[in-house]
């Protein structure tokens, strides 16, 4: 029988006395951007979907579950496996909501297929999963490092890889159906879930600088190591199963091109520099303005005068203006 | 980095800059990279805001939620609140992450709207290299428009 004396019973929660304001900006964050993906009308992509070739639906719905994959391990082992090592109460409730969105996501997906494909292709997709070498490389490289007595930090590596690297071969077909003006309804539910990883990345990130600067200088260095050792591994198996997914439709120089830019954001997520140069990270404008619609522009400065374009309906009330 | 002001007169070519970050340290970063003298808004309300007595740029990073609401952070509000502070303004860059959609950097566009300044670039999380490319030639640029060259003792770049 246990011994009783292992029980520890933690602290009730006190969200009125903080011990870092970044748990309670990004509770609230997140909580204010809960959703489900009841609230998209996917099945209006229908007729858009009957428009795809056989093969571009096969892509779709294997991309599909690659990423349901990733957001079950982050539901289940990923999120879960931070909790032990959070710092402060808040932060361990903060990594709840992570938990939880991720198994809104891996559900969002079976939205998707119910709405648009037969059992027996979405029963098909699910099995190339089990069996696509690559994917499983990225999943188990992964897990090792979320195993129970890993060093908390190198789990907090992972996990920002994990939530601002690994989803984006993914997440790149659905923003470029939308860019052909396909999809269009899945593209928003996949909005939905970008936004979510990006707060995931930045908090999960967030934490580690934290961690990281209590340290000495040396294991600064070796954790550094690490991490970019790690993104190499990662970016080889993601190199080669995003190969295998989009040579055949042709994109896949695109797609590793996205890859960059997203490995150069998960690095600054952790607080490091970016490592691939703009030549071979600079995303093509049409995969941007699908991931930011209205936008794509940013550089005012090279325009003439003062003529610049303010983006739409942004909410400039805020009690806090006095003017 | 051979094309841009002698040290000497760094602080009369180019507008100030002055900005906000939180403890994920992202917008330091950038302005770090950029090696222009600038002005932090600190944290904590509690302590008070930066000097500003010259034409300035803020750059601000985002906190809107899904609807848009809080995307300026308050510390940022408090200083622009203030009329000649404000009136001081040539220009806002927003910092925010793409993965919020049309909400991306939405800071730059609130702030370009209530104080009636262009929002003069948006670049994420910390920015890459190329974004401190552009920033670094677009303020030097608007440093000679504005005349602020002539504002100082020292001749400002030989650039074209």
């Amino acid at each position: 029988m246990k011994d009783m004396t292992d029980l520890r019973i933690p602290r009730a929660i006190n969200w009125n006395r903080l011990e870092d304001d970044k748990d309670l900006e990004v509770w609230n964050r997140l909580t204010v951007n809960f959703w489900l993906p009841e609230k998209v009308p996917l099945s209006n992509d229908i007729p858009s979907w009957a428009t795809l070739k056989d093969f571009e639906k096969t892509l779709t719905i294997r991309v599909f579950t690659g990423l349901t994959l990733l957001d079950t391990i982050q539901n289940t082992v990923g999120a879960p496996s931070l909790m032990p090592d959070a710092v402060t109460p808040h932060e361990e409730a903060v990594l709840t909501n992570v938990a939880f969105m991720e198994a809104v996501h891996a559900r969002s997906y079976s939205s998707i297929f119910s709405t648009l494909c037969s059992t027996k292709e979405v029963d098909e997709a699910f099995r190339w999963s089990e069996e696509n070498p690559h994917l499983q490389a990225k999943a188990r490289a992964i897990l090792e490092t979320y195993a129970p007595g890993n060093d908390p930090l190198k789990r907090k590596i992972a996990s920002v890889f994990l939530e601002s690297f690994l989803f984006y071969s993914g997440f790149y077909l659905p923003m470029y159906w939308s860019s052909r003006a396909k999809l269009t309804n899945t593209a928003d539910l996949i909005r939905l879930i970008i936004r979510d990883e990006a707060v995931h990345g930045y908090y999960i990130g967030y934490k580690f600088q934290r961690g990281l600067e209590k340290l000495p200088e040396a294991e600064q260095q070796a954790l550094k190591d690490y991490a970019y050792s790690l993104l190499f591994e990662l970016y080889e198996i993601e190199n080669q199963y995003t190969e295998e997914l989009y040579d055949e439709i042709g994109l896949t120089e695109d797609v590793k091109t996205f890859l960059h830019y997203n490995a150069n954001k998960a690095l600054q997520n952790l607080g490091f520099e970016a490592l691939f140069p703009p030549e071979v990270s600079e995303v093509n404008a049409a995969i941007l303005a699908a991931l930011s619609p209205d936008s794509e522009n940013h550089d005012f400065f090279s325009g003439s005068g003062s003529s610049y374009v303010i983006g739409k309906a942004v909410a400039t009330e805020d009690e806090d203006w006095d003017f | 980095m051979s094309d841009v002001c002698p040290e000497a007169s760094l602080p009369t070519c180019f507008p100030d800059i002055v900005y906000y970050s939180s403890t994920s340290e992202n917008t330091v970063r950038f302005v770090d990279r950029l090696g222009l003298p600038a002005k932090r808004i600190p944290i904590s309300p509690k302590e008070t805001g930066p000097v500003i007595d010259r034409p300035f740029v803020l750059i601000c990073p985002t906190y809107a939620d899904g609807e848009g609401r809080g995307a300026v952070p308050k510390q940022v509000i408090r200083l622009l609140n203030d009329p000649d502070t404000r009136a001081l303004l040539r220009g806002v860059i927003g910092a925010g992450n793409r993965n919020f959609g049309t909400l991306f950097a939405s800071a730059g566009d609130v702030i370009a709207r209530k104080c009636n300044v262009p929002l003069l670039y948006k670049f994420e999380l910390a920015g890459f290299d190329n974004d401190i490319a552009r920033v670094r030639a677009g303020l030097e640029k608007m440093g000679r428009n504005l005349g602020l060259a002539q504002m100082g003792d020292a001749p400002c770049s030989t650039m074209a």
